[in-house]
């Protein structure tokens, strides 16, 4: 959408769901771990949303543990615990098939809008953690497809927008 | 979403102290302004000011006597140069508007500030579909606008220049006085509007000393009712009305006259006139304990705006580094206190607040921006508990955010 265009859009409170207001409460598995297997960042300070996630995968390759680290609004936070808890425990090959925003969404009660991007930035990483843990070993399986997925391009599209944002309105007419 | 809404207000129940700071966005209306308000609305004066009739004409007194103050209040000549509007938006609309739409107008530029308010920035924007260029005079860190910038700006072209006499964000006090002096060197027919509605009951406030042609005051933001304002239009200057309508007592703005809310907006002014100078001092000392307390708990934290006198007494607007906003604004108000946020989150878009973006502060630094504004309806106690609550509330949040790099 055109800046100008959400400039005029309506504010409504956003209407967070008991769920999202609980986990920003007393979020789940989040905290530095030591020593993962894989780490990976989605988002960018300049949009105030940034989700690390640290994960030990065991030799079946599935998630064994997974925490995370957290900076920005309330549903970030949420979503970034409801998403340590969806996938703690399955195979990395069903995660990547299986998991989708629309699924974390659900999982939250529903996201505002505005913040259904808190959900595709927490999926975005998970799938870039995934496929960074292919990469390090050298094997990408087949299920991995060589383009983006839909959540991975969406967090890349917002690092790039606030890049860009950042550099526009800091330049003076 | 409203039963979402009904849970988020339930999520705060049994708190046990309530500080409301949100007075940027709108305020408690104290009792001693309402009392004064209720009889109108069925008691006395309810009728239209325009008509032949006791209901009537008390309301046509009662509003000229209004005017009458509100205009001594802000150092205006006579009455007629008060309008009465519903807010500072349709103020600034009608300012703005009225003004370079006028017959007396041919420039086709408009010069405002970096910093001011949305409604100044979106009218001048949409006045772009008229043939209007927009220049934006940039401000200093400390949010001045740059008076050479505006001096060089200014041509016979300029029809209308606006700049908000205070900052709504960081309080910072505009030179006003000779900001006009420079634009009025420069090109005698270029009008002056300034939005006046966070210097009005803060610091002085002059109209005829300032030299302005057009000033804009607001009524929440001085604690009277919401949905009522005023743009003052010195005598003689040619403003066409923006709207349609059955004129009433006010050739500029049509429609009728809302009575009680006038007389809530006149007794706000009083109240905050009354005893200004002891206002202005509580305001400062509580708004000064209120920063150096948390400047005293937390580290990583700046000041957005002027520190000295060229601040106004009620605004605190600081930036808590890796700390977001609108997560903050959500975790004081379960602890019962009620805060705004310059963040993209907090303000449902990807940018932050362009205040604070034009003072030169990083994305960083604006998204953990929290703006508070400090009534003298404040007590030491409530802001002893913000003190108390603020410090933990960011601890728990800066824990979430653990190494991320966020700088």
């Amino acid at each position: 959408m055109d800046l100008q265009e959400l400039n005029k859009m309506s504010r409504i409170p956003l209407p967070y769901s008991q769920k999202v207001i609980d986990l920003f409460r007393n979020p789940k598995n989040q905290g530095k771990m030591e020593n993962p297997t894989v780490t990976s960042v989605a988002g960018n300070p300049a949009c105030g949303d940034m989700i690390t996630f640290y994960m030990k995968i065991k030799d079946q390759k599935i998630i064994e543990k997974i925490t995370f680290e957290s900076y920005g609004c309330a549903a970030n936070i949420a979503t970034a615990s409801i998403v340590t808890e969806m996938i703690k425990g399955m195979s990395l090959e069903n995660i990547w098939k299986e998991l989708t925003w629309k699924k974390v969404a659900e999982e939250a009660g529903g996201l505002p809008s505005v913040k259904s991007h808190c959900g595709i930035l927490a999926v975005g990483a998970v799938k870039r953690a995934i496929r960074k843990f292919y990469q390090n070993e050298s094997s990408v399986p087949s299920w991995i497809p060589q383009d983006l997925t839909y959540e991975e391009k969406q967090a890349m599209e917002e690092e790039e927008l606030a890049e860009k944002l950042a550099k526009k309105l800091n330049v003076p007419e | 979403m409203v039963e979402n809404v009904k849970e988020l207000i339930k999520a705060h129940e049994g708190l046990k102290h309530e500080v409301y700071l949100d007075n940027e966005n709108s305020t408690i209306v104290p009792n001693e302004i309402l009392e004064t308000m209720l009889p109108y609305y069925n008691k006395r004066a309810y009728g239209n000011p325009t008509l032949t009739h006791k209901p009537g004409w008390e309301a046509f007194e009662t509003i000229m006597k209004s005017a009458q103050k509100i205009s001594d209040f802000i150092g205006a000549k006579i009455l007629e140069e008060i309008t009465f509007t519903p807010g500072a938006t349709e103020a600034n609309n009608l300012a703005i508007i009225g003004s370079t739409f006028s017959k007396r107008n041919n420039g086709k530029k408009i010069v405002i500030s970096e910093i001011e308010p949305i409604s100044v920035l979106h009218v001048s924007e949409m006045l772009k579909k008229f043939g209007f260029s927009i220049i934006k005079i940039p401000v200093d860190g400390k949010g001045f606008v740059n008076l050479e910038k505006l001096s060089e700006m200014v041509d016979k072209e300029t029809a209308l220049v606006s700049i908000a006499t205070v900052n709504n964000e960081i309080g910072t006090i505009q030179p006003i006085k000779e900001a006009v002096k420079r634009v009025k060197e420069k090109n005698p027919n270029t009008l002056f509007h300034t939005d006046a509605s966070d210097a009005f009951g803060r610091i002085p406030l002059n109209v005829i000393d300032l030299q302005v042609d057009m000033a804009t005051i607001n009524s929440y933001k001085i604690l009277g009712p919401r949905g009522i304002g005023a743009l003052y239009c010195r005598e003689g200057l040619e403003v066409e009305k923006i709207l349609e309508g059955q004129i009433g007592t006010q050739k500029l703005w049509p429609g009728i006259e809302n009575t009680p809310l006038i007389v809530g907006f006149t007794k706000a002014s009083e109240l905050a006139f009354q005893d200004f100078q002891l206002n202005v001092d509580y305001m400062t000392r509580l708004r000064d304990k209120l920063l150096n307390g948390i400047l005293d708990e937390l580290s990583d934290v700046k000041l957005n705006g002027p520190k000295n006198e060229k601040r106004t007494p009620d605004n605190l607007n600081i930036s808590i580094l890796r700390c977001e906003g609108e997560a903050l604004t959500i975790e004081m108000s379960l602890r019962g206190i009620y805060i705004s946020s310059g963040s993209a989150c907090s303000r449902r878009l990807l940018q932050p607040s362009h205040v604070l973006v034009a003072i030169g502060r990083k994305y960083s630094e604006a998204h953990g921006s929290i703006l508070m504004k400090i009534t003298r309806e404040h007590t030491e106690e409530d802001i002893s508990y913000v003190l108390k609550e603020l410090p933990v509330a960011v601890k728990r949040l800066r824990g979430i955010v653990g190494s991320t790099r966020v700088e």
